[in-house]
């Protein structure tokens, strides 16, 4: 006998025992689907997290002033005035930080942006055309400031998105005037968004106004110190080095011996990016878990309905044999049948599995991502939980005597 | 040389069946039945054998060795001049599906299939391809008076009807014996007649035929009746006929 008719003989069992294939299809279809399912929300948090982390970029430190004290009261760091753009110019130099790439001297303070009738309150972020490749955002309409603006003082101010959709209902940006503290500004560019809309990372990027330095500081906040540095090394793992680099300079810049008594504070993202992996790295090994049981319990449906099948037909299998099957060709018809059993089934939840990653997103607004690997794996378990459970009961019934077989009930 | 040859030619064909001193011990624990206790049968081709003997006796033992459905605890078995006492499984699987038509007193139809594919069934596994199984089958069904039942499932057939599928299935494969086990046992009189006449019909046409039965009228049709008894063949008697 042939593997062909084995197969048709095994395909021919299949579609005569419906519910039982279908249950045992079933148990397959769903222990994949769910394993695709929770794999891939595991991996889309991670995903998430992972950009969200690059958003903030992972090679960049922020210096900010130290305390100021005013009639004896301290007010925390950032509240000083001992930044200022000589300390900028130190750092830009390639001799003293080599390990520094781009550096972006920051003037900041929230101000009523007014656009006709319209007004929204934002950051307002006076900088040097650094600032862009040292956040490494992008313009998506219009250009960034130019050393030109910088220099000769000009009102122009580049929009994020989310400031554009908060004062233009439709209305294109470019080329019109928005006041800032009663001075009139001209939109000359528009910020490509920092990510999807739906982390708040991502929108705090996106509600942001940036003029250039001088002009900031000197028509419409005046100041002559800087609220930050924000510095950037040439890669993440240069970040150290760009660190104390920074310190040094500053420290020396200032005067000061005692690192305690430095009027300045250098943070780093590293922090965040630690918790938030931490975060992503529980989320995905809960969700890895719960698929482990799912492909687990989808195993034991399998099982059972696999065993069942072979207990109620030892006498088929008897008869089978009476007729000339050999031990061999009973094993190989019920190796058959597990096969395309599991076949079926897997195919079915691999398809449940693409169908919901695509359609699932939109309703529990949840990323996710599908794992080819973790499909293939669970595919995998679901046939060998599916032969081993169809073959072992039906290889010992096969070696039992014809008559035994056929007198079981 | 020649001469020897001659000698092979006209020397009387073997028994088909040839039992010697055959004994079948079964054990349960430390308990040790014994089936058969020596059973010494001889049938020769074309012959139609009765077997019978109470319930009990060592008759359905008897008919699983015939059957090659099980192995002699000794003694001898030659089926058609082959010693079948040293076959492998997969080998006695081979000699039941081409030597030995086979009919159970339960008909051990398979429920979920035709007809045509329970008679079919020991056609897969001699290895004949589709469309051959099938016109052998249908002329098989055709042979005991169900052509017009060919696509009916076993449960919509009578106890009658179903003995015929099952005896279709036994002759399907042109074995050397038909082994019908106790095949008027669940019937009425006159579907247990209806096979009776068919089997006789069959033994006319030359087939080889043990029956095992412990019905006296059905045994009648045979040529010879043996009767077994506590594991030993008491009595071998030609029947009236």
């Amino acid at each position: 006998m042939t593997w062909l008719e084995t197969l048709r003989t095994g395909l021919e069992s299949v579609r005569v025992h419906r519910l039982r294939s279908a249950l045992t299809v079933l148990g397959i279809a769903i222990g994949i689907a769910a394993v695709t399912l929770t794999f891939g929300l595991g991996q889309g948090a991670r995903n998430r997290v992972s950009s969200e982390v690059k958003a903030l970029g992972t090679n960049l430190l922020t210096i900010t002033p130290g305390s100021s004290t005013s009639k004896g009261v301290r007010s925390g760091f950032g509240t000083g005035t001992t930044l200022t753009e000589v300390d900028a110019q130190a750092l830009s130099d390639k001799v003293v930080a080599p390990d520094i790439s781009t550096v972006a001297p920051i003037v900041q303070s929230s101000q009523v942006l007014r656009w006709q009738r319209t007004n929204w309150t934002a950051p307002v972020l006076g900088t040097t055309p650094a600032w862009l490749k040292a956040r490494r955002r992008s313009v998506s309409e219009g250009r960034f400031l130019d050393s030109q603006d910088v220099a000769d003082h000009v009102a122009v101010a580049i929009l994020g998105p989310g400031v554009v959709s908060q004062l233009f209902s439709g209305v294109d940006p470019l080329g019109q005037s928005i006041r800032i503290n009663n001075v009139s500004m001209t939109v000359i560019g528009v910020l490509a968004s920092a990510g999807s809309s739906a982390t708040s990372a991502a929108a705090s990027q996106d509600d942001q106004v940036l003029v250039p330095i001088t002009t900031a500081q000197q028509r419409l906040f005046p100041a002559t110190s800087l609220t930050s540095i924000l510095v950037a090394a040439r890669s993440t793992s240069l970040l150290s080095a760009a660190y104390q680099e920074a310190d040094a300079e500053l420290l020396a810049l200032q005067g000061v011996k005692d690192p305690a008594e430095a009027g300045f504070t250098i943070s780093s993202s590293q922090s965040l990016v630690a918790t938030a992996t931490s975060v992503s790295k529980t989320l995905t090994t809960l969700l890895d878990t719960i698929a482990g049981i799912a492909l687990l319990v989808g195993g034991i449906g399998v099982m059972n309905v696999m065993l069942m099948s072979v207990t109620e037909r030892i006498r088929e299998i008897g008869l089978r044999k009476a007729l000339g099957a050999t031990p061999r060709l009973i094993r190989r018809q019920f190796l058959l049948e597990a096969a395309v059993l599991g076949t079926i089934g897997g195919a079915l939840g691999i398809v449940v599995g693409i169908v919901g990653t695509v359609a699932l997103p939109g309703t529990v607004g949840a990323p996710i991502a599908v794992s080819p690997l973790a499909t293939a794996g669970a595919l995998g378990a679901a046939l060998v939980i599916g032969l081993l459970f169809g073959v072992i009961p039906a290889s010992r019934a096969s070696r039992l005597s014809p008559i035994d077989a056929l007198r079981s009930d | 040389m020649v001469a020897d040859q001659f000698a092979d030619v006209r020397e009387p064909s073997p028994p088909l069946i040839e039992l010697e001193q055959v004994t079948k011990v079964y054990r349960s624990g430390k308990l040790e039945v014994a089936a058969l206790r020596g059973i010494d049968l001889h049938v020769a081709r074309g012959e139609y054998v009765a077997v019978t003997g109470s319930s009990g006796s060592g008759k359905s033992t008897l008919m699983h060795i015939i059957g090659c459905l099980d192995v002699p605890t000794s003694g001898r078995y030659r089926l058609a001049g082959q010693d079948v006492s040293a076959l492998s499984e997969a080998e006695l699987a081979d000699v039941r599906n081409r030597r030995i038509g086979f009919m159970f007193q339960q008909f051990n139809l398979l429920g979920s299939m035709t007809a045509l594919r329970n008679v079919e069934l020991p056609l897969v596994y001699t290895g004949i391809p589709r469309v051959q199984r099938r016109e052998r089958a249908l002329t098989a069904l055709e042979r005991v008076g169900l052509a017009d039942r060919v696509e009916h499932r076993p449960g919509e057939l009578s106890g009658g009807q179903q003995q015929r599928v099952a005896l279709a299935r036994a002759l399907v494969g042109d074995p050397d014996v038909l082994l019908a086990d106790e095949p008027t046992g669940n019937q009425d009189s006159a579907a247990a007649m209806e096979v009776a006449q068919l089997l006789e019909s069959l033994h006319v046409a030359g087939k080889t035929i043990v029956l095992i039965t412990h019905e006296q009228d059905v045994a009648s049709f045979a040529e010879r009746t043996v009767r077994v008894r506590d594991g030993l063949v008491v009595e071998l008697e030609a029947s009236a006929q």
